[in-house]
């Protein structure tokens, strides 16, 4: 009888243990609003993942937070106490990425952040600890135009961005890196995302004669800027920030977005990478991936980043799993852990180093220089 | 400064302008008519740009079946008063319109390849698309409510706003789109370099508008409408039909709305929630001619144009804050002016 209550206890806790052992991933994201273009591709791609790692099963639960830092906190509240997630991936945008990482810490959920600004890791501090971001800070690529420009005989360059968070993001990190390289700003102008003319803007700039023009504004309304320079008569250099890497850019631009250089993760060029780049085998499976479900051509840079993200979970979890099971604090915490000890992890968008300081553990690898030709992305040498 | 820039902006500042004057004329027309402060005036602007835009992309424009929901319910609510007056009669009638138009004009989208057909056929469905949407938005949101407050009609006005908004980014997405030029290219005119889709924005809306002003004065249904703006009770009086007033008042404004979104999407790339701060702006104009001067209005909302241009160029940061400031200067100067009338209810 003893025997038998022991064998019931047992398998009762086996039981038990088989029951928690799912790994839920709680995911919010920004699938419509203003951000909704980001979003979308970052939503198809959690159907893509993986569904088992290191032999457990995972769970995505997928909530769209409508570009909506208020939206985004309450998603994360829910998937904390309701669904018990042991990671958050999320959210699309920096200002709701910050919004969640007051949860995360607070909950001490590990959190991946799909948001471009290096703000929601750095500078390091309590509630940071628990926070990490796939994609590659503005400044990483702010450098490589900067870079770019000097090396092209760039002395004098106009800014034209957003009158919002993300145009403000791009000035000051410009700025900063443009004055360190001796680069002469001569004009800084801005516009708002549904403006129907920056006539002005463009003209202030050609007054200023500058030698290259970078437009600080992401998505679709980054052509008006250099379609209206165009049509003033503007011949040189116009240069994009990432946020402008995917096809609607491409389909609404047009013939007048001709010639921009642009810097981008590599996964948006990954058929045109050499065979010894390190990050070209990890590019090509996810934009076949995709592609192979949402059709040709359809890939951008900003699924890449939830791509990344689950990269980082199949390395962190198999280390985490050794010192708790998925649903403890002890799990969260061990996960946290590994995420921040991540050494040359290869994503689709660079190699992940993170250290203590570091949650986003990018180096130059995770960006290339690209050209528009013929309606395509041309990767630069 | 040079008289090159002054030029250039002074042309661009014209050219919006002459948009925000058609919104403004529409917004004046609607509040007279039908006292409704009409928000959803800038979404007949995105829905006429982005419809022209999938009709070129070879596509089903999403606006047509909306046309055909409302004009469905319009009929299903229509004829049931119909019914229960055991007005038979009416019946034929107010299926052409309600059921018959959008019907039609869905049947001629499907019947015709309209990706291939020339621009200004294309214009053409994309308007026949639109435009009854006002009539039918009249008859659904705001006809129940033809005699409550100016404040519950505009109530009324931002929920419809919010709806046709979301109903916009369902319709075409979060992106944005932009069509052909009407004719590509500029022209040299001394130190002016005209681009011929500014020529084409400014000469349209001058004919509209001199098409509106003969409207007006010499039709017969132009009199009825000015009648009822005046004086409601007055115009009932003599048999005219405030209802169809309304209705009619609705259609000028969704046309007028549907055509500057076509005008101006060859200029810019227009969004599903573009709409909004161009009404808005036509709006600022409407208000400088105090919501019942047509050419007060008109020439304020160029002001408006022109006032955006310049700001554009020497403040940019600060263009919007300097745009919509300008209403305080004037609702001051129009309350120290004129003698305030309670409305009579």
């Amino acid at each position: 009888m003893r025997r038998l209550t022991l064998l019931a206890a047992t398998l009762a806790a086996l039981g038990a243990n088989l029951a928690h052992a799912d790994i839920n991933v709680g995911v919010s994201l920004s699938a419509t609003g203003p951000a909704a273009s980001l979003g979308i591709p970052e939503k198809n791609t959690f159907a893509l993942l993986p569904t088992t790692i290191a032999g457990q099963k995972v769970n995505y639960i997928v909530l769209d937070d409508a570009t909506d830092p208020t939206a985004a906190t309450k998603n994360v509240k829910k998937l904390t106490s309701e669904n018990k997630v042991d990671v958050i991936v999320g959210s699309t945008t920096t200002p709701n990425s910050l919004a969640m990482a007051d949860v995360a810490a607070e909950t001490e959920t590990p959190m991946i952040s799909m948001a471009g600004s290096a703000i929601v890791v750095e500078p390091m501090d309590a509630k940071r600890y628990w926070v990490f971001k796939t994609p590659q800070n503005d400044a990483h690529m702010a450098t490589a135009i900067v870079e770019h420009m000097t090396t092209h005989g760039v002395k004098t360059v106009a800014f034209i961005g957003f009158a919002d968070a993300y145009g403000e993001g791009w000035w000051k990190e410009f700025a900063k890196i443009a004055e360190a390289r001796k680069l002469k700003i001569v004009a800084s102008e801005r516009y708002q995302r549904n403006d129907t003319s920056v006539t002005g803007q463009a003209l202030k700039i050609l007054a200023a004669k500058p030698d290259a023009v970078l437009v600080g504004a992401a998505g679709t309304p980054a052509v008006l800027p250099q379609k209206t320079l165009k049509e003033k008569g503007y011949k040189g250099l116009v240069y994009q920030t990432h946020g402008v890497a995917n096809q609607d850019f491409l389909r609404v631009g047009g013939k007048d977005v001709e010639g921009a250089y642009l810097p981008v993760g590599p996964v948006v060029v990954a058929n045109q990478l050499p065979n010894d780049n390190p990050v070209k085998k990890a590019a090509l499976e996810y934009v076949k991936k995709y592609e192979a479900a949402h059709g040709a051509g359809s890939v951008s840079a900003f699924g890449a980043h939830a791509w990344d993200a689950s990269i980082l979970l199949q390395h962190a979890v198999p280390l985490a799993l050794k010192k708790g099971q998925p649903g403890t604090k002890e799990f969260r915490k061990a996960l946290r852990d590994a995420l921040e000890g991540t050494t040359n992890v290869v994503g689709s968008h660079g190699i992940y180093n993170m250290t203590p300081q570091d949650h986003m553990g990018f180096d130059q690898r995770a960006r290339v220089m690209v050209r528009i030709e013929n309606g395509t992305w041309k990767l630069q040498k | 400064m040079d008289l090159q820039i002054l030029l250039l902006l002074g042309q661009d500042g014209l050219t919006n302008g002459a948009i925000y004057a058609l919104l403004a004329l529409a917004l004046v027309l609607v509040f007279a008519v039908t006292r409704v402060i009409f928000i959803p005036q800038g979404e007949f602007v995105a829905y006429g740009a982005l419809t022209l835009a999938a009709l070129q992309a070879g596509k089903v424009p999403a606006t047509i079946w909306l046309a055909v929901a409302l004009g469905a319910v319009v009929f299903v609510i229509d004829a049931a008063i119909a019914l229960r007056a055991r007005a038979w009669r009416r019946l034929p009638g107010l299926a052409a319109l309600t059921l018959g138009v959008p019907l039609a004009v869905a049947a001629l989208i499907h019947g015709l390849d309209a990706a291939t057909l020339a621009l200004p056929l294309q214009i053409l469905l994309a308007l026949a698309v639109v435009a009854p949407l006002g009539p039918l938005i009249y008859r659904l949101a705001f006809q129940p409510l033809a005699s409550a407050p100016v404040l519950v009609l505009l109530i009324v006005s931002v929920a419809t706003h919010m709806t046709l908004m979301g109903l916009g980014l369902v319709f075409f997405g979060a992106e944005g789109f932009r069509t052909p030029a009407f004719s590509d290219g500029s022209l040299e005119l001394g130190p002016a370099t005209l681009q011929y889709q500014s020529l084409w924005i400014v000469g349209v809306s001058l004919v509209l508008i001199v098409a509106l002003y003969l409207f007006f004065g010499r039709t017969l249904t132009g009199k009825a409408l000015r009648a009822t703006a005046m004086n409601r009770t007055g115009a009932r009086l003599m048999g005219i039909s405030t209802t169809l007033a309304g209705k009619l008042s609705f259609f000028v404004a969704a046309l007028m709305g549907a055509f500057s979104g076509v005008l101006v999407s060859p200029v810019t790339t227009l969004y599903y929630d573009s709409g909004f701060l161009i009404g808005l702006k036509g709006f600022v104009g409407a208000i400088i001619g105090g919501l019942i001067s047509y050419p007060v209005a008109a020439l304020g909302a160029v002001l408006v144009g022109l006032l955006e241009s310049f700001s554009s160029f020497y403040a940019s940061s600060f263009k919007e804050v300097i745009v919509f400031t300008l209403i305080i200067p004037v609702l001051l100067w129009r309350s120290l002016t004129t003698r305030h009338v309670e409305e009579e209810e």
